[in-house]
């Protein structure tokens, strides 16, 4: 008989060790911190240590505008985005479905702007936008139609904004949403076609109810992602106009990066965390509504 | 087979984490070392170039990383806060991070170091309770760049005071054309609106209280937004220098008060679509009551309280802040804060003379401050920067301007409490 040593007996605890150990390390114990320096009044500026001063970070940071405005800018830029990625990304995958000429080409077009870093698009959008010398508003004047601040103009700085974002990522959504078609089952189509349904009783009560359950998927990546954005809109504005286009996530960076108030910066990043949640949670519950 | 692949993916994950926790072992090498963090300018580059110099000299091997500002101060404040700074010298901004940086304890004490080669307000700005943390390496002051040939097209003079400027301004302002251009963008333009505040008469902080809602600093903000608001390009409330430097060198902007520090890029040839000739350079005009633009040490260096290798890293500093090296800096038109690089005979052969005038002006007659000199400088620019974009949005007209700025002034002010520094 082999003699079991320690190693051997607890295998099943030191085989999955080092990937629990990177879990803690690098996920359990930042968001714990993060809490943690919620409760503190932790502010280099002041050059005291931190104390630990119960939920006053809290009251301070629900009392600031910028931090309600912010939150507000949360959500319309994560709405505004996402329900246009989805529609558009579906009616791309729709029409990529069907087989044409150069659908190759079309669909690695379609990837470049995934594959593009945020920081880059950021600067080369933002020559687009540029009042002055930018091309988007020379077309506008050669169109003869009134010219736009774009990024520059706290009145269209999140929509400008938005369109960047649909612009990068509406073929994240494509790309599953084809994915998901290519998974169909075709069954369901032949009876449809021996009951005569047309084409777009096909679409509507066969393709898209199947879909349902990709889309969703393909929506709450995408959500999650548009909550917490921070690079593209840091790269292009910087938060401004003033504070136009701030929302949490640049918020939090400027309030623990330029003003190094830590306290009040994880209070913004722990409600950051909190709708992340809920809004998985949510999304994921309606999916599995849909699956049954 | 199962467990095999459960070995790859152990071996994968260690692999993966290991780099994580390599950091504090591969010290105490026999060679000394140091860690240098330095800033994307243009003397940081001059630095990269001659550190191998210093390294045959020497023997003490530098690491050196280079980062843009902004990151550099996030770096270096994440590190120190953190207790696990390996860095020995770095490049530092006195204005904007000086104070917290002093307070915090972060610098080392510089008692050994001879500063009798600078201007005593230099070193002054990184001065507390007699110690010396900061050497000033490079200054620079507020200027305006101007578009020679429009000036001669519309048969004016350069403009000398505020009057001057506006009807310049107003004059130029055609032909897609902005007539002036300064930075809009809230904080960033908190720097260069100071100018102007010192020139009607104001300040930002007084005594250690803020007082940039007197009727003096307001009618500087109210002039500033009345120029950018009337003549400056479209969006200048979203501009900093790195917006508005591209449209100067389009050919699109007539004037521009900024920082001296952008004088080579915008003649260089590569870059800007304008003759060299045709770009002018004159000391900012002077404003009703005072003559004084801002002249600030922009960048100094100094040495980490937590370096473990201090002798090494002193070495480094003084050959960085070296007068050979100071004189390399004019050389390539970087303004240096030595006295003794300005009168190097050398140097003032190739410096240009534009530069030379407008410094001699600002030395004498500037105010070393661009900023609230303050801890919370950055929240501070902020809400400063509120109401220079009201101003601007409003062409000066606004009527809630002075009560914004009040509502501004006491949000300052208390900072200035929290921080512990009110009424210093």
């Amino acid at each position: 008989m082999v003699r079991q040593g320690f190693f051997e007996k607890n295998l099943r605890y030191i085989f999955p060790l080092p990937a629990v150990l990177f879990v803690v390390v690098l996920m359990v114990f930042p968001v714990a911190y993060t809490f943690f320096l919620s409760f503190t009044d932790w502010t280099l500026t002041s050059g005291r240590p931190l104390s630990v001063v119960g939920l006053n970070s809290y009251l301070q940071v629900l009392k600031e505008p910028r931090f309600l405005e912010a939150l507000g800018r949360t959500f319309y830029f994560t709405f505004g985005s996402v329900i246009v990625e989805m529609l558009l990304g579906t009616a791309l995958a729709l029409i990529l479905n069907r087989s044409f000429k150069g659908k190759g080409v079309v669909k690695t077009l379609l990837l470049l702007p995934l594959v593009a870093t945020p920081v880059a698009i950021g600067i080369v959008w933002n020559l687009f936008y540029d009042p002055t010398i930018g091309i988007l508003n020379y077309v506008l004047s050669v169109l003869k139609l009134p010219q736009s601040g774009w990024v520059s103009d706290a009145k269209t700085v999140m929509p400008s904004l938005i369109i960047v974002d649909i612009w990068q990522w509406t073929p994240m959504i494509t790309i599953i949403v084809l994915a998901g078609l290519a998974g169909l089952s075709s069954e369901p189509y032949e009876s449809a076609m021996v009951d005569g349904a047309n084409s777009r009783q096909v679409l509507f009560r066969i393709t898209l109810p199947m879909l349902m359950p990709t889309i969703l998927t393909a929506v709450i990546l995408r959500a999650i992602d548009a909550l917490k954005t921070y690079d593209i809109i840091y790269s292009m504005t910087g938060g401004g106009p003033g504070y136009a286009s701030e929302n949490l996530n640049v918020l939090a960076f400027k309030y623990s990066f330029e003003y190094f108030r830590m306290g009040q910066s994880a209070v913004m990043l722990v409600f950051l965390f909190i709708i992340v949640l809920l809004f998985s949670l949510l999304v994921m519950r309606l999916r599995r509504a849909f699956e049954l | 087979m199962k467990t095999r692949n459960v070995l790859v993916v152990m071996a994968l994950v260690f692999c993966l984490a290991f780099p994580l926790f390599a950091q504090g072992t591969a010290e105490t090498a026999q060679k000394q070392e140091i860690r240098v963090l330095l800033a994307n300018h243009p003397y940081g580059e001059l630095l990269k170039t001659k550190i191998p110099e210093f390294e045959a000299k020497t023997g003490i091997k530098v690491n050196y990383e280079s980062l843009q500002e902004s990151q550099l101060t996030n770096k270096l404040t994440t590190e120190f806060a953190t207790k696990s700074s390996t860095v020995d010298v770095f490049m530092t901004r006195p204005l904007q991070e000086g104070l917290m940086f002093i307070k915090n304890g972060w610098y080392e004490g510089l008692d050994s170091y001879n500063f009798a080669d600078y201007p005593a307000n230099s070193v002054d700005i990184g001065r507390k309770d007699g110690t010396a943390y900061i050497v000033p390496l490079v200054t620079e002051w507020q200027v305006l760049y101007y578009r020679k040939d429009l000036f001669k097209q519309a048969g004016l003079s350069v403009p000398t005071n505020f009057t001057e400027l506006e009807a310049a301004a107003k004059a130029l302002n055609k032909d897609g054309v902005a007539g002036f251009a300064s930075r809009g963008k809230g904080a960033a333009a908190v720097t260069q609106l100071s100018s102007y505040v010192y020139n009607f008469g104001g300040r930002y902080l007084d005594g250690g209280k803020a007082v940039f809602d007197s009727p003096e600093a307001l009618e500087a903000i109210r002039y500033y937004g009345r120029l950018l608001g009337n003549y400056g390009p479209q969006g200048v409330t979203s501009m900093s220098w790195e917006n508005i430097m591209p449209v100067f060198q389009a050919g699109k902007v007539a004037m521009w008060t900024d920082a001296s520090v952008f004088y080579g890029q915008i003649v260089d040839p590569t870059k800007t679509q304008i003759p060299a000739a045709d770009i002018g350079i004159a000391q900012l005009p002077r404003g009703p009551k005072d003559d004084s633009p801002f002249i600030v040490v922009s960048w100094g260096m100094a040495m980490s309280s937590a370096s473990k290798n201090k002798d090494a890293a002193k070495q480094f500093l003084d050959w960085a802040t070296s007068k050979e090296l100071a004189i390399q800096g004019m050389l390539s038109n970087i303004t240096m804060a030595r006295d003794s690089a300005w009168a190097d005979a050398e140097v003032r052969k190739v410096m240009n003379p534009g530069l030379v005038e407008t410094q001699a002006h600002a030395a004498k007659n500037g105010y070393p401050y661009d900023r609230p000199f303050m801890s919370s400088v950055g929240q501070a620019r902020d809400l400063i920067g509120e109401v220079i974009i009201e101003s601007i949005n409003t062409k000066g007209t606004s009527t809630k301007l002075a009560s914004l700025a009040q509502e501004k002034v006491k949000a300052v002010n208390e900072l200035l409490k929290a921080d512990g520094e009110y009424g210093l």
